[in-house]
């Protein structure tokens, strides 16, 4: 049955492409309205563990369950034992507008080489002006960095103060992912192979292009490139059981979007977006074309999303299986779940607990929040 | 004398009104990069989440204006009578962009402001802790 209905869609393909593209339209246009629940009951509760940061981007725990948090003004701090230590010889970050130091990564093999990935914007590397988002590797070794070595940088400089990416994750096979957004320059990055922005880059965990990347083959494109058309993705996540890349970007006035990440896709920033211009107007009438792919979801109003996880042999009866996605706008982290790769719940969590940045599945099952203004919050099931 | 007077005082005024537009002119390029997001394209804000700039009382103090974007706010403020407890992160702009984003927010959408933000002023803006 199910494989009739695939032979059915090949031929309507290949014999009737415009109404197949037709049908991918109404279909991309008709995503179920799933109204976001505020749940009365509440099922945990909240501790602040690490209190008093400002912008904490990104977290990262170690195997023995320390934990390492950037602050985006340049700041990397670990937390052990109830104490913060700021780690030394960090290469100075360009701090402006969306940019500092975001995101931090452990290497799959931490426990035998001590290193650590992070990401941050720099001047450094170039004689313009302005910045650039770099991803760096170093080793961690009594709360200062060694070897400090810079794997990839974003070209041009440019003092624009928008959408740096930046999420770093490691995939099944040891490769390292991590995303820029369009540095404000969205008609002329995002679409162009040969630039940097709007993109999901894929990297060995050396630094080397991997030698199957998709545009390897591509006369001056950028190599690193793994998936492009984003605007801005900072969240990113491996699925637990289906090793799956999968990011969610912020849209413009509208149009955040899910997606899984898939070798050489284009995602479609700016030519196709459930978003609008701040000021209303409209950026492109496309929701969908050809070529481009569609969101797994899309958020309208924007939640303006930041951080991701997945909830997985969690210490929460009843999230397994979910997505959570801090929400820098409406102070809440949203937990969605999936049937088939569709959304069909969503909730609210430590609903008003402020500018969630960052969420991260830690030690023994629970989740972490970074809420700006506030710091590393606990979240605490019932007992 | 009363001639020669009235002349200075016209060029200078048309000096100022030319630098304060070319001012304006660069604030709301940078506006449009750094603020737009939150404070929305007609300065309203968000109610309760982020602070209006359209009519807002707090913008009559410069000082407090200018200190605000060179060095973020950290805790509560009023404004139009409203609290506002969100922090706003420095921008990381330089002294001369600051100057322009604030002639830029203190001159839109109904608000009208009769001196002009200058760099040297910016500069002199210190930290309050």
């Amino acid at each position: 049955m199910k494989l009739g209905f695939f032979v059915y869609l090949k031929i309507m393909m290949t014999r009737y492409f415009s109404y197949f593209f037709l049908l991918q339209v109404l279909f991309a246009c008709g995503q179920p309205d799933v109204t976001i629940s505020t749940p009365n009951h509440k099922s945990y509760t909240i501790e602040v563990i690490v209190p008093d940061l400002e912008i904490p981007w990104g977290m990262a725990f170690l195997p023995d369950n320390s934990l390492l948090i950037t602050e985006k003004e340049g700041q990397l701090i670990h937390f052990q034992n109830g104490q913060k230590t700021i780690i030394q010889n960090v290469p100075n970050t360009y701090v402006r507008g969306q940019g500092g130091l975001m995101g931090i990564a452990i290497h799959p093999n931490y426990k035998d080489n001590n290193t650590i990935y992070f990401t941050q914007s720099t001047s450094a590397h170039s004689d313009e002006s302005g910045g650039n988002t770099a991803l760096y590797r170093a080793v961690l070794k009594d709360n200062r960095l060694q070897n400090v070595s810079l794997l990839y940088k974003a070209k041009p400089n440019t003092k624009k103060g928008v959408h740096f990416g930046s999420r770093i994750v490691f995939d099944n096979d040891g490769y390292l992912y991590f995303t820029i957004g369009d540095r404000g320059n969205r008609d002329v990055n995002p679409q162009d192979l040969t630039k940097d922005g709007g993109k999901v880059y894929r990297l060995t965990d050396n630094g080397k292009i991997p030698t199957n990347n998709p545009f390897v083959d591509v006369s001056n494109a950028k190599t690193a490139i793994y998936s492009y058309g984003h605007r801005n993705p900072q969240g990113m996540a491996k699925h637990p059981v289906t090793g799956e890349i999968w990011t969610h970007e912020h849209g413009p006035r509208g149009g955040d979007e899910i997606n899984i990440i898939q070798a050489g896709k284009n995602y479609g920033w700016p030519k196709i977006t459930y978003g609008k211009n701040y000021t209303g107007t409209v950026i492109t009438k496309n929701k969908a074309l050809p070529g481009l792919e569609q969101p797994l979801y899309y958020w309208i109003p924007s939640i303006a999303p930041s951080g991701m996880a997945f909830v997985h042999n969690s210490a929460y009866a009843d999230w397994d299986g979910s997505l959570v996605v801090g929400s820098l706008k409406f102070n809440y982290l949203e937990r969605l779940t999936f049937e088939n790769n569709r959304v069909v719940y969503r909730e609210k969590i430590a609903n008003e607990i402020g500018r969630v940045r960052d969420v991260v599945l830690g030690p023994n099952g629970f989740l972490y929040l970074a809420v700006e203004n506030k710091g590393i919050c606990k979240i605490v099931p019932n007992p | 004398m009363r001639f020669i007077f009235l002349i200075i005082l016209l060029s200078t005024s048309s000096l100022a009104q030319q630098s304060s537009g070319d001012s304006y002119m660069r604030g709301q390029m940078l506006y449009v990069d750094f603020c737009v997001r939150c404070h929305l394209p007609d300065g309203t804000g968000e109610t309760g989440l982020i602070p209006p700039l359209a009519n807002a009382d707090f913008l009559q103090d410069i000082q407090a204006t200018v200190q605000s974007i060179k060095y973020g706010i950290h805790g509560p403020i009023t404004v139009n009578g409203l609290i506002y407890n969100n922090t706003m992160a420095p921008m990381g702009l330089e002294n001369d962009e600051i100057a322009d984003v604030t002639n830029y927010i203190l001159n839109s959408w109904g608000n009208s402001a009769d001196v002009i933000v200058t760099e040297a002023y910016v500069r002199e803006i210190k930290e309050t802790k």
